[in-house]
């Protein structure tokens, strides 16, 4: 009899342990670690990482947990393994995410199972606007943002018609509407091509088209590997010269190192536009990216800075409601105030917890050892906010 | 439409058809000869791209590269027909696709461990990186031109093998009849051998042949592999000569699809839907295809004989 009771105190102890208030904040990153997008994957748990490491693995006093997660490039996976972040880890954050429609897919398993969704790159309008909600927060742009930016430049520059080319899935038609709706020139044509697991590598028939086009210049978006490959065959078709080449999301960290391995020359002095570059003169900028590089030995990507952002974001949260993890409130109210040191300088939310921010045009150059990077040149929109933020009700 | 365009976009068909012939003719070998469904022909495309890679990082020569990257292709090819797919012969279809689809993740797998996730480039030598002008004022990737010129060599080179040689007239009979081949003295084991390395090498080449322009890159070969299929039913299961002609007509309508299906959409119905319906649908051209195929003509184009 004693015996029995024993066993059950014991058995209702270790039942009740978990909800002695939390002992660790838990965060889950949901990211692309298989396939060939892996390699953003793998930029982002660096710095996520690197940005446990400069913070001791702590926050508020509490020891912090990382679950990394692979969606597989795919949705469907990407909501799994979401539902199991929120369900069977009860994790209190689910951040990361690369991709807007892996996004769009697990969104309702973190948001309805009551956690803080913190998207580290993926900015798909619907999320911006009418799917707007108080737990989620952004540590990156809205999509249509940064080709907003670049159709500004394309105007400063007098191009005055355009081939658009991005990839066929959320993101790439919030690409190509953010540059139709500031470029004041002509589109000539444009091509959506195939994305996601199998996505089109081979440019071929859509560059001889863009050449035929007569167009002034050519935007694309083709982030990842993609972004080299088509790099690769711009210069292969002797474009080069013919058409110019303007692109976001493409030219980076990831696929420069491949392309000044392929000594693809003509990618040098092509212009980009983000909100971040490697070289932009923040404190915590300088301390990230020798961090990065000498933990790591290569440039960080903006994937990286985004993901290094999380991090910190989610600290000052932790902090405000000194580590107890049962305050949302205290939480939602810290992270909205936008106050910890972000590698991009200091930035606030807009009413649908997107930051509204500088995004600055840039030039791949080569650096003083010789690798080929992006550097800041200009400042193209300041402080600029997503349009689809009206449609937010909050 | 420009006709300079049009000659443009037969040229860039032409090459992406080649490419599949030199995955499908392989593959059609396989399924043909030996009855074997292999999923994984597409990893050997990608061995061959991350051989051909590394080699030309280390002698400084793609030709070189390409010259060392095939026999160690074949190895691979051999060592896998050895140690899995023999042992496999004789299960049906659905253990065929479920042991090569581990094959796949096994091949996916190590090149993640050996070469990391970041793919890797080829540097092309100068005389490839360039365009040539054609008549007409054509002007076309050089390299694109090899790639078109090498295949149309290697085709030729293997209906010579099949149709003149002894050993191709092994691999005919093996195709016709396996069971008759194996009584009159022919060693089916060791033919099945070389023709899985022989695929092997037609598939590693083709990713070597890819890898200048789109990297060589993890799960490179899953996504051409099914269309390489595609070829294989179209053109007739075992036949090679149905492979070519299928895969130059496949790599043709999935270009021409790309090219100027917008365009013509745009009279139908209007642009916006014509842009959003067009990559859709000429994504999905190539398997109406095979489709029509399938309801009409079940066999394929170019069915081996004596079957």
């Amino acid at each position: 009899m004693k015996k029995t009771a024993l066993a059950l105190a014991a058995a209702a102890a270790l039942l009740a342990s978990p909800s002695f208030g939390a002992d660790k904040v838990k965060i889950g990153f949901v990211t692309t670690v298989t396939t060939p997008a892996g390699v953003i994957g793998r930029d982002m748990v660096d710095a996520v990482n690197l940005a446990m490491k400069d913070i001791g693995g702590m926050m508020g006093g509490l020891e912090v947990e990382l679950i990394i997660e692979d969606d597989g490039f795919k949705p469907e996976i990407g909501k799994q393994k979401t539902d199991k972040l929120v369900k069977q880890d009860d994790v209190h954050f689910v951040a990361g995410f690369i991709w807007s429609h892996v996004l769009l897919a697990s969104r309702k398993s973190a948001l309805d199972g009551g956690k803080f969704l913190i998207s580290s790159n993926a900015g798909p309008s619907q999320i911006a606007g009418k799917l707007c909600h108080e737990n989620f927060f952004s540590t990156s742009w809205q999509n249509d943002q940064t080709p907003m930016a670049m159709g500004e430049v394309l105007n400063q520059r007098g191009v005055k018609s355009l081939y658009v080319m991005a990839p066929n899935y959320a993101a790439g038609k919030n690409m190509v509407s953010g540059v139709e709706r500031t470029f004041k020139g002509e589109i000539l044509g444009k091509d959506m091509t195939k994305w996601g697991k199998d996505a089109q590598l081979d440019f071929s028939a859509e560059l001889a088209k863009a050449k035929a086009s007569g167009a002034d210049g050519i935007f694309v978006f083709y982030p990842g590997k993609a972004g080299g490959a088509f790099i690769k065959q711009y210069q292969q078709a002797g474009l080069q010269g013919e058409i110019a080449l303007y692109t976001v999301f493409t030219v980076d960290s990831i696929a420069l190192p491949n392309l000044q391995k392929a000594g693809m020359s003509g990618v040098l002095g092509s212009l980009n536009t983000q909100f971040w570059g490697p070289d932009l003169d923040t404190p915590q900028n300088k301390k990230f990216v020798s961090g990065f590089k000498e933990a790591y030995g290569r440039y960080p990507s903006f994937y990286a800075a985004q993901s290094y952002d999380t991090i910190f974001l989610i600290k000052s949260a932790v902090e405000a409601v000194g580590g107890n993890m049962d305050d949302m409130d205290g939480m939602r109210a810290a992270m909205m105030k936008a106050d910890f040191p972000s590698v991009r300088g200091p930035f606030r939310y807009g009413n649908n917890h997107f930051p509204i921010q500088n995004f600055y045009l840039r030039q791949v150059v080569e650096d003083a050892d010789g690798v080929w990077t992006t550097t800041v040149v200009d400042t193209v929109l300041k402080d600029h906010q997503d349009v689809y933020a009206a449609e937010c009700k909050m | 439409m420009d006709a300079g365009l049009v000659a443009a976009q037969l040229l860039n068909g032409l090459q992406l058809g080649v490419l599949l012939f030199l995955l499908a003719s392989g593959l059609t070998l396989i399924f043909g000869i030996m009855d074997f469904v292999n999923l994984a022909h597409g990893s050997l495309y990608m061995v061959g791209a991350y051989f051909c890679a590394t080699l030309t990082d280390a002698t400084g020569s793609f030709l070189l590269a390409v010259a060392l990257a095939l026999p160690a292709t074949a190895l691979v090819g051999a060592a896998v027909e050895l140690l899995v797919v023999r042992r496999l012969y004789r299960r049906d279809h659905l253990d065929h696709v479920l042991a090569t689809f581990g094959l796949i993740l096994c091949f996916d797998a190590l090149v993640q461990i050996i070469w990391g996730p970041e793919g890797m480039a080829i540097r092309l030598p100068a005389w490839a990186d360039g365009q040539q002008h054609l008549p007409g004022g054509l002007v076309f990737p050089t390299y694109r031109l090899l790639i078109i010129g090498a295949g149309l060599a290697v085709a030729a080179g293997l209906y010579v093998l099949v149709v003149k040689t002894k050993l191709g007239m092994r691999i005919r009979a093996g195709a016709s009849n396996p069971a008759m081949a194996g009584a009159l003295g022919i060693d089916i084991g060791l033919l099945f051998t070389l023709v899985f390395a022989l695929g092997a090498v037609m598939a590693g080449l083709a990713g070597m042949m890819i890898a200048p322009i789109t990297e060589a890159s993890i799960g490179m070969g899953n996504e051409i592999i099914i269309t390489a299929f595609v070829v294989v039913i179209v053109g007739g299961i075992g036949s090679i000569r149905g492979a070519f002609v299928a895969a130059l007509l496949i790599g043709l309508i999935d270009t021409m699809g790309r090219s100027f299906l917008d365009m013509g959409l745009k009279l139908v119905i209007d642009v916006q839907a014509a842009e959003t319906s067009a990559p859709a649908l000429s994504a999905m051209l190539i398997y109406i295809l095979m489709a029509a195929v399938l309801a009409f003509r079940p066999q394929g184009l170019f069915p081996p004989k004596a079957r």
